[in-house]
Formats: structure tokens, C-alpha cells, sequence
């Protein structure tokens, strides 16, 4: 009974919290999906912006194809991290984790002007082809990649890879040394050992680094807008210009009720692979 | 062999210099004495950073910035705080499903999310304005802050509070005197990241947003017009240096943490 009483003592604001701020603003996003217009009553309900949303090819490739953006990003920053989570863990000694914060320490500053640097960088006024011209490498500055789908996928990878390095390295932290010797005692060679061992007992790491990348990217929307010019925008690009110039809410809705579906397959999916410690190493 | 030893030291500085260096020609950029932001340098200048203290919308957005910071870490780590005791040290029926749904908010993009209380204030008639932003970044960093104290907690066995409770305190000192101190560190540590969580967070916030500006809503609004990014730039390098300390003491914090656990 006592327990109980504390229990409740507990539980009872952050339980409110969440119905409040949580719970219902999502269960009235729903239940808007089916309201006519943006500021009509709800009643009678319609499914027309469901139809109009599945009637329309071009949702469904936008969002095919930012689920494919995303997954690229999500992949890359994942090659790139790895490598750098297993040095540290194996060869970083004692001071890997500060040798860790170091590259962290980027990724804390302004994620807008993150995107900017991009823009200064990649941009035909940009600084490399300002350097290329100091060189004499080339005689007029070319376009480079800005404003199109690569220039997103470079600054969302740029973004992402001190967050696809964290959960990585906190699975490889995890692995029990006695495991490599045991496998090169039994006469594994190293690159045995890295495909036996390593890399088997790192998946939980590297399911988290996915999850963490692939999620905010496939709601992405401020990368494009900034660096992606017309090839470049993705389907949150469309959600928000729902909300912003097309003020069709209740189709808004509909694309954002989608997007959640897919998102939640996906956690479903890489869910049982993940362990939470990777998780909060992330924040 | 001696080559194979220099790859991984030669990838950290390429990976190194590749995450450092747009922030480096940022800085670079701060003292620059042009407009634009390019190659070559003209001379060095400190005016732009004079001219950040005499543009008042943007102190003012500096300002509304650390005050949403610093309201919404403190509800995030006293309510992610409380949901990390209350699952890691109770159990009742349906603390998965409550689990579950404190920690949904983190798969959900911040695009929807924003949307999901923009509709849900519109719908009440609550004006947009400092306090929902607030709300928002609540809602984002509740997750962060209860993993983060959580994965302190169960570090840490029960007995250490069932002792207290069989010598004689009640529960409300043992949490006061024992659980409290233990999860210190990690408190703070919550509170740091959802700080700088949210003194960055700009997705999100474009939707929650009223007539007063958060320094992230300032810059993009700056970013339209060249003649002002210098000034943007600056305020970013500002930012940089007071947010790599920030990270610093959070990292720091939780090394103490670590220590005090072998120490036990």
C-alpha cells in the first residue's frame, strides 16, 4: 500500500505530462486528418485527403525517394563512423573518450550555421573554388554540387556522423576482451576475429547509429531547404509547405500520419537489436 | 605492419579535419573584414562582433534563447528525473507500456512533432509565444533525460536504498539522502545536454514560435539577406566557444560519475 502511495506520488506529473503534451496533441492531429479544411468543423468526417494523398504519385515517390536519401545518409555515416569508433576503442588507450569529444565538439555548435558552412564551402562563391582558383586549377568558378540531392546527403552525413559514432562506440566498449583472445587462441586471423567476434557484437551499436540517422533525416526539412535547391527537396519539404503556403492542414496531416507509419515499422523492426545504453549515449 | 599501425591515427585527423573545418572558416569568416564570405581574406576586423552588441533583436533573441533553455532542461530533468525512478526502481503493471510511450517522442521527426502541438495549441486558442516553445523542447528532451538518469540509477543496486529504509528513514529521506546524491551527476548531465539541445533547436521551433524570436529562428531569418550573415557567423562562433564548454563540464560530469562507481 505504502509503495503504492509513492509510487503514485511519482508517477502522477510525468504521467500528465505526457497525456497532455504528448498523447493528445497526436490523438487530435488524427482525428484533424479527417476534418474537410484547415479550420472547419470536424464533423462531417471525411477521407478525401486520404484519397487525394494515395491518388497522387508524387507523395509517394517523394517519400520513396527520401526514404532512400535517408537511408543513403544513414549508410554512409555509418561506414564512415565505424572505423573511427573501432580505432578508438582499440587503439585510443585511455584517452579515447576525450579523443571521442573532440569530434563531438562540432556537432554542438549551431546546427543551421553547420548548414551554412556547407553552403560557404560548396557554394560557386564558396571557399573551394576560391582555393582551386588561387591555385590556378581552374579559371572560372564552377558550380559545384550545391543546390542538388548530393549537396543534402554531404551536409546531412557531415551532421550525423558524431551521432552514428557514439552508439557504435558504446557497443565496442561493451565487448569483452577475453573474447579476441579466445578467437585468435583458436586460430582465427584478425580479419576472422573482426567478422566473428567484432563486428557480430556491434550490430546493437550499429542498429542504434541507423535508427538515430535515419529517423530525423527522413523528417528532414531545413537541410534542403537550405542546400537543396529545386532537385534537392524531400517529402518533409512538402509536409511543411502544407502548413506554410498550401494550408491544406488536414493533407498535411495525412503526409505526417504516413511518414509516422514508416518510422514505426522501422523502430519495430530494428527495435530488438538495440539495447538502451546505446540509446542514451547518444544524448 | 608499420603502415597499418598509421591508418587509424591518419583516419581520426582526416575525419577530424573534415568535421572541423567549416567551423574553422566560420571563425576565420568572424574577423573578416567583407561582407562576403570569401576567399581571399580581406583583413582583419573586430566590428562584427560589435556590431552583435549593438543589434538588439538579436540580444533579445540570445536572451529568449537561454531563458527556453534553461526552463525547459529544468522541467525535462525533474520530470525525466522522476520517470527514471519510477521505472527503474518500481515495477507495476504496465511500466512497459509506460516506458514505451516516455521514450516514443524520440522516433518521432521534429517536423511532426512540432506539427502535432502547433494543431494542438491552435485548436485551445493558446497563443503561440516563448512558452510553447518550451513545451516543445520539453516534449523532445523528456526521453534524453530519463535514459540518461536511468542508465545512472541502475548502476547502482537497491539495497543501497532499502538499507537507508531498514535503519529507520522514510522514503522521502532515503530519496533526499541517498538516491538523490546518487543520481547527481547524471541529473546534471541531463540538464546540460537538453540545454544545449535546446538552445540549437530550430525544426521544431519554427513551428511553435510567436512574434519573439529564439537565436536559431534569428539566424534563419538572417540567412535570406547576404549582408547580414557576417553578423550571423559571429554569433555562431560566440556560440561555439560557450557551447563547447558547456560540453565539456557535461562530459566531465559524467566521468566523475564513472569514478565514484569503481570507487563503490
Amino acid at each position: 500500500m505504502n509503495t503504492k502511495k509513492r509510487l503514485l506520488a511519482l508517477i502522477s506529473l510525468p504521467s500528465v505530462w505526457l497525456l497532455v503534451f504528448f498523447i493528445i496533441p497526436f490523438s487530435m492531429m488524427a482525428l484533424f486528418s479527417f476534418r474537410d479544411n484547415s479550420f472547419g468543423p470536424l464533423f462531417p468526417p471525411t477521407l478525401k485527403h486520404y484519397q487525394a494523398f494515395f491518388a497522387s504519385k508524387n507523395y509517394l515517390r517523394m517519400l520513396a525517394e527520401s526514404s532512400w536519401i535517408a537511408f543513403l545518409t544513414a549508410l554512409i555515416s555509418i561506414l564512415l563512423a565505424y572505423p573511427l569508433a573501432y580505432f578508438l576503442i582499440f587503439r585510443g588507450g585511455k584517452h579515447r573518450l576525450m579523443l571521442l569529444s573532440l569530434l563531438i565538439i562540432p556537432a554542438w555548435t549551431s546546427y543551421l550555421l553547420r548548414i551554412l558552412a556547407w553552403k560557404v564551402m560548396l557554394g560557386s562563391g564558396g571557399i573551394i573554388n576560391s582555393i582551386l582558383i588561387q591555385f590556378g586549377w581552374i579559371s572560372e568558378r564552377i558550380p559545384l554540387i550545391l543546390y542538388s540531392r548530393s549537396a543534402v546527403i554531404i551536409t546531412l552525413v557531415y551532421i550525423w556522423i558524431p551521432y552514428a559514432a557514439l552508439p557504435i562506440f558504446s557497443s565496442l566498449e561493451r565487448i569483452e576482451p577475453h573474447l579476441f583472445d579466445a578467437s585468435s587462441d583458436l586460430g582465427a586471423n584478425p580479419w576472422r576475429t573482426f567478422f566473428n567476434v567484432t563486428l557480430p557484437l556491434s550490430i546493437p551499436g550499429i542498429a542504434a547509429a541507423f535508427f538515430f540517422v535515419f529517423i530525423p533525416t527522413l523528417g528532414e526539412w531545413v537541410t534542403p531547404a537550405l542546400v537543396g535547391g529545386v532537385d534537392g527537396i524531400m517529402y518533409g519539404n512538402l509536409i511543411q509547405n502544407q502548413f506554410l503556403r498550401g494550408l491544406n492542414w488536414p493533407l498535411g496531416i495525412v503526409m505526417s500520419l504516413v511518414l509516422m507509419v514508416i518510422v514505426s515499422i522501422f523502430t519495430i523492426l530494428l527495435y530488438r537489436f538495440i539495447s538502451i545504453r546505446d540509446m542514451s549515449s547518444i544524448a | 605492419m608499420k603502415f597499418s599501425r598509421l591508418l587509424g591515427p591518419l583516419y581520426y585527423i582526416l575525419l577530424a579535419v573534415f568535421l572541423y573545418l567549416p567551423i574553422v572558416f566560420l571563425i576565420i569568416f568572424s574577423f573578416n573584414d567583407s561582407i562576403l564570405l570569401a576567399l581571399p581574406l580581406e583583413g582583419f576586423t573586430m566590428k562584427w562582433y560589435r556590431a552583435v552588441f549593438q543589434t538588439p533583436e538579436l540580444l533579445t533573441a540570445v536572451s529568449n534563447t537561454i531563458w527556453v533553455a534553461f526552463a525547459s532542461s529544468l522541467i525535462s530533468t525533474v520530470i525525466g528525473g522522476m520517470m527514471a525512478i519510477v521505472t527503474v526502481r518500481y515495477s507495476f503493471r504496465g511500466r512497459k507500456l509506460f516506458s514505451s510511450i516516455a521514450t516514443f517522442p524520440m522516433v518521432i521527426p521534429y517536423l511532426v512533432l512540432g506539427i502535432a502541438l502547433l494543431l494542438f495549441f491552435n485548436a485551445l486558442g493558446i497563443p503561440l509565444n516563448l512558452w510553447t516553445v518550451t513545451i516543445g523542447h520539453v516534449v523532445i528532451n523528456l526521453p534524453y533525460a530519463m535514459l540518461i538518469v536511468g542508465a545512472r540509477l541502475s548502476d547502482f543496486p537497491a539495497h543501497l536504498e532499502e538499507a537507508s529504509m531498514d535503519l529507520g528513514a522514510t522514503y522521502w529521506m532515503t530519496l533526499k539522502n541517498i538516491t538523490i546524491p546518487i543520481i547527481t551527476p547524471a541529473l546534471l548531465s541531463a540538464f546540460l545536454s537538453s540545454f544545449t539541445t535546446s538552445f540549437d533547436e530550430f525544426a521544431l521551433t519554427f513551428f511553435l514560435t510567436g512574434t519573439e524570436n529564439t537565436l536559431p529562428i534569428y539566424i534563419y531569418s538572417q540567412l535570406r539577406f547576404p549582408a547580414r550573415l557576417p553578423l550571423a557567423i559571429t554569433v555562431a562562433s560566440m556560440v561555439i566557444v560557450a557551447s563547447s564548454i558547456l560540453i565539456l563540464i557535461s562530459e566531465w560530469l559524467r566521468t566523475v560519475g564513472q569514478v565514484k562507481r569503481s570507487i563503490y
